[in-house]
């Protein structure tokens, strides 16, 4: 395969460019051109790809569209072109989502940012994606459509492995929901990088749902940059139902998500590091997430 | 590949050209229209250089395809002084010797401008925050600051 390593001013070879306007279209456009074609949401993970000679599409669809935040009886629902700029910015993301607004905040650059779509974050598949561990631990769906028609899938069910979803090569993202939050909830994300613009060594989001006495009522916790995939830690989670968050429950928790999860050893961070710091953000991450629980 | 024809405008004048499809915007703005203040550096969105204002939002023109700025409106650093009357942002740079090499300078004025008009008084931890996509290797950030801090004051001085 041709590998650039040189030239990064130049986006070559050419290709083949649509821009549909409705996801119908976009899907038939898909069925048309094949194994060859993908789609283009910000660009900001797929153009580096070409120009680093990862891939060489031979025809874009660009994608802009379904954009848009809207609140209904069955929770939020977000256009998957909706770009992170744009949930940043939106009051529903501010004031009900604060993991996925201090996930979104972490990525990239404010003009990465104004580039980059949530759909885009999700699809990329990166074991890395930041929103993925919030919208994990807040149940979140997707909906896909495809030549056959829509589906609808749980978020953890969507990510197969590094770069691989279950989206089939006709199939696009077009919307994710996030469910109504019950009762006293909170949320929380911390993530590890070496500076600011960093991908995440490791990140870590969790759940709380919790009684008026301060009992657990459900907990998701999720990581990122741990395996091959965004994961729910779900034994770890499951040791907090029904108990009070007391230090001996939180830290047992914390150890829990160090050993189900199986980080490798790469350029940002050893397995071993990986492992040792997991626990330590599971905890605070849990007292974030008590704190705004209590609040809520 | 056939060429795809788009019209936007530029620095508030109307063009219509014709672009590839795998036609960069910095590519457009560099080589079709001879704006050159636009730089590349990274070429892959870790450095900001190339930052230029499309629908008002600051984007990578590295990053972004030509035939994105169809029915558009561009603004580069060309676009934002009156003739030889520096804007504040950048008389503010030249006062406070915001400016080393140079190279990153002008994606650093674009994002100024933009954050300004989303906040015209930034804390100085936004200013950061906001700024942390500009990379700037002579590693002259204390001046940026400075600049940028009396920009938002109205240009009557920081300090």
């Amino acid at each position: 395969m041709y590998t650039n390593q040189i030239n990064t001013r130049l986006l070559y070879p050419s290709f083949n460019y649509f821009e549909p306007t409705t996801p119908e279209e976009t899907v038939q456009l898909l069925a048309k051109y094949g194994p060859d074609a993908v789609i283009l949401a910000g660009g900001t993970d797929l153009l580096i790809k070409m120009k680093e000679g990862l891939i060489e599409p031979k025809t874009i669809i660009r994608v802009k569209h379904p954009s848009f935040i809207e609140k209904k009886p069955d929770g939020f629902h977000i256009g998957a072109a909706t770009k992170l700029r744009t949930l940043e910015k939106s009051r529903a993301v501010i004031e009900t989502f604060p993991a996925l607004l201090e996930a979104i905040k972490l990525i990239g650059s404010v003009q990465i940012r104004y580039m980059a779509t949530l759909g885009g974050n999700l699809c990329n598949a990166s074991p890395a994606a930041d929103t993925a561990p919030p919208l994990l631990v807040m149940d979140a769906e997707v909906r896909i459509l495809g030549p056959s028609g829509e589906r609808v899938v749980p978020l953890k069910e969507f990510f197969l492995g590094p770069g691989k979803t279950v989206l089939s090569k006709s199939e696009i993202l077009t919307e994710i929901r996030i469910p109504p939050f019950k009762g006293k909830t909170g949320t929380a994300f911390i993530r590890l990088s070496r500076a600011s613009m960093d991908i995440a060594k490791i990140s870590i989001a969790v759940l709380l749902h919790l009684e008026d006495g301060g009992k657990v009522v459900s907990a998701r916790i999720a990581l990122g940059s741990v395996a091959p995939t965004p994961i729910l830690a779900n034994k770890a989670a499951e040791i907090l139902i029904g108990k009070s968050l007391t230090k001996e429950t939180v830290a047992r928790a914390a150890e829990a998500v160090a050993d189900e999860i199986r980080p490798i050893t790469d350029i940002r961070g050893t397995a071993e590091y990986r492992k040792e710091v997991s626990h330590v953000i599971a905890r605070d991450a849990l007292e974030v997430a008590r704190r705004r629980a209590k609040e809520n | 590949m056939t060429k795809i024809a788009i019209s936007f405008t530029i620095n508030g004048v109307r063009r219509k050209l014709e672009v590839e499809p795998n036609e960069l915007l910095m590519n457009c703005i560099r080589d079709q229209l001879h704006l050159t203040g636009t730089k590349y550096v990274c070429g892959i969105g870790e450095c900001g250089a190339c930052t230029v204002l499309l629908n008002q939002e600051p984007i990578l023109s590295c990053l972004t395809l030509a035939v994105d700025a169809d029915h558009g409106e561009v603004v580069t650093i060309e676009g934002i002084s009156a003739g030889k009357e520096l804007d504040k942002v950048q008389q503010a740079f030249v006062d406070e010797g915001a400016v080393q090499c140079g190279y990153c300078i002008p994606g650093l004025i674009m994002m100024t401008e933009s954050l300004l008009k989303e906040n015209p008084t930034p804390t100085e931890n936004e200013v950061r925050d906001y700024l942390r996509g500009n990379l700037c290797r002579c590693t002259g950030y204390m001046n940026v600051l400075k600049a940028i801090t009396k920009a938002a004051a109205g240009g009557k001085g920081s300090a």
